[in-house]
């Protein structure tokens, strides 16, 4: 029974990390760029939760709704960096930009350390416990929300405009252009749902663990990171299923080996997945050309 | 062409000497003690930013884990020094780095044959993982005192001592990369394919600065343990290799002169403005953002101080003047 629990808290992290990942790997497959700055992204979100919940006490309205002001916060911060830091450097080495998108995650983490503070915030209850179900609420919410979201991504990008030319220029930017497609805004669209995305994983994050810190988003973005390497980088299921299978582990480790070996093992999980199979569960093979 | 290269030799050493009498005159009367402190911190960044800048400039592989290296070092020392096998001093010391040396390219070499093999940002990522599963071992152990880290290390207070360590390492660092093995280097910088194809083996070349890079971030471990005197695993996280990596990028991928420099700066400067300490990271990241976007080789570029290039000058300049009079 202890174990089946664990395997449900397990998957609930897991959920967690999968709505980061989508945002790594929809960001990955189309512009070649780690954004270090997407956990930092959820962080803000986080912020917004934390700073409009009073608002939403005070109107007797439902607190999760403060979840929409996270979304449009952050649907516009990914677009501006996006704008700002990355569009700049599209043609230059990947090492700069990648070194610029270190610079956009500390800048983000450091505001809100020198203006808010670097102590833990507590956020109040988000989703009420109901002691009939056998499951917690939170398990519910988060499992749910992740499948919904997924299921309506998939269908975005596979039957929409705008979904086919953000999955044309991730094949072939020169191509796509050829064919009549807004390179500039498919780019920028990515962004935009990536963050989205992250604000509703931020909602599950701290109605989960009810607080947030600066630097939350970082080790969560990084083992996100993980999550969309696992599973197959550039492909959206992949990052779903890397997503809990990171999660599990992770999981797993805390419950049965050693709360403090459990980075250690996400990390080796990297590592492995790395050395065997580069291109993840879901991945396709690359042909490097000259 | 010999004879100037001979020259400048003769001048750099002349130079460096001249350095160390004027650091050690200073460091014994004029210095504070704060002021020695300050001296040995800048000689440990230097160290750390010229060995970073091995795989970062003269590769061009993205290395997020230095600071794990680094803590491999300073662990690897500070254990043997409070193992008393050896009186403190020099020679301690000295028996302490190479021990850390050899820890760290060891583990190096482990890590590096199988991450090599990938590019870029794989390689980047792969590095972070290994520091922070570095990190995670290191406070796991109860031999590294676990959490609460590593401390009553016989402590070695001598900066002329530091400085001219740090001179030695820049010295092997930079003959070793514009040696034969080093251009084999660069070459893989410029085009990894193309040096594929003209023979060189490329992953014995890329596990080679990748393990000089590990062992001289080891020898700045191994100053930094002998001179605090404590450690504690959770201050070689990621965002010290980051500060670390500001430094390369700042004073320019590919050039020591540009790390050397920026590595001072970055380390004095934040001292001068002790009261805008707030400000410092946020400064530092919007640095990387603006340096990237404006100017992404960096401050000093590829561009090395020679002094054979000034002798150069100077000469030219007064074969002219000579011509002139004529």
């Amino acid at each position: 029974m202890t174990f089946l629990l664990q395997l449900l808290n397990g998957l609930q992290l897991g959920s967690i990390f999968a709505l980061i990942a989508l945002g790594y790997t929809m960001v990955y497959g189309i512009s070649k760029l780690i954004n270090f700055a997407h956990g930092d992204i959820l962080m803000w979100g986080g912020y917004i939760i934390y700073f409009t919940i009073p608002f939403f006490i005070s109107m007797g309205l439902p607190l999760w709704l403060s979840v929409v002001p996270a979304i449009l916060f952050c649907m516009a911060l990914g677009g501006v960096i996006e704008k700002i830091a990355y569009k700049p450097l599209r043609n230059s080495p990947r090492i700069a930009s990648l070194i610029t998108a270190i610079g956009v995650s500390l800048l983000l983490q450091n505001i809100v350390m020198k203006y808010i503070g670097t102590g833990a915030l507590t956020i109040p209850k988000i989703f009420k416990a109901n002691p009939n179900l056998p499951v917690s609420v939170n398990f519910i919410i988060t499992v749910v929300t992740t499948a919904v979201l997924l299921t309506l991504l998939m269908l975005y990008m596979n039957k929409s405009k705008y979904g086919k030319a953000i999955l044309a220029t991730s094949e072939d930017y020169d191509a796509a252009r050829l064919v009549g497609i807004n390179v500039n805004t498919s780019i920028s669209l990515t962004f935009v749902i990536g963050s989205a995305v992250a604000a509703v994983g931020s909602l599950l994050y701290v109605a989960q663990y009810a607080q947030i810190t600066p630097t939350m988003g970082s080790m969560l973005g990084i083992k996100a990171f993980v999550a969309a390497v696992l599973g197959g980088i550039g492909s959206i299921p992949g990052a779903v299923l890397g997503g809990f299978l990171l999660g599990i582990v992770e999981n797993l480790t805390r419950a049965y080996i050693s709360s403090q070996l459990a980075d250690a093992f996400v990390f080796g999980i990297l590592v492995v997945v790395l050395l065997v199979k580069p291109t993840g569960i879901f991945g396709k093979t690359m042909k490097e050309k000259v | 062409m010999k004879r100037l290269k001979k020259q400048s030799y003769i001048f750099s050493a002349v130079l460096i000497v001249a350095l160390f009498v004027l650091v050690t005159l200073i460091s014994t009367t004029v210095f504070k003690r704060y002021h020695n402190q300050l001296l040995v911190l800048v000689c440990i960044h230097v160290v750390l930013a010229v060995a970073l800048n091995v795989t970062v400039g003269c590769l061009g592989q993205i290395h997020l884990g230095h600071a794990g290296f680094m803590s491999l070092g300073a662990y690897a020392a500070g254990l043997f020094a409070k193992s008393g096998i050896m009186e403190p001093g020099i020679g301690e010391f000295l028996v302490g780095t190479v021990i850390a040396c050899v820890v760290a390219v060891i583990v190096a070499i482990i890590v590096g044959i199988p991450a090599l093999r990938l590019k870029g940002d794989y390689l980047a990522i792969i590095t972070l993982a290994f520091g922070e599963i570095i990190r995670v071992l290191i406070e796991y152990f109860d031999f590294t005192g676990g959490a609460q880290g590593l401390s009553q290390i016989p402590r070695l207070s001598n900066p002329p001592f530091y400085l001219a360590l740090t001179i030695v390492s820049i010295f092997i660092m930079f003959s070793v990369m514009t040696s034969r093995h080093g251009r084999v280097v660069l070459a893989i910088r410029e085009d990894e394919i193309a040096s594929d194809a003209c023979g060189i083996d490329t992953t014995k070349a890329k596990v080679f600065a990748f393990a000089l890079s590990a062992c001289f971030a080891a020898v700045a471990g191994s100053m930094y343990a002998h001179h605090m005197g404590i450690l504690s695993a959770k201050q070689f996280d990621y965002n010290y290799s980051i500060n670390i990596l500001v430094m390369v990028v700042l004073g320019g991928m590919g050039s020591f002169t540009g790390a050397i420099v920026s590595a001072i700066g970055l380390t004095v400067v934040p001292e001068l403005l002790r009261e805008f300490e707030s400000y410092r990271m946020i400064v530092y990241s919007l640095a990387l953002i603006l340096i990237m976007i404006f100017r992404p080789q960096g401050l000093l570029g590829r561009k090395e101080f020679q002094v054979s290039k000034i002798i150069q000058y100077v000469t030219s300049r007064l074969g002219r003047n000579e011509v002139d009079h004529v």
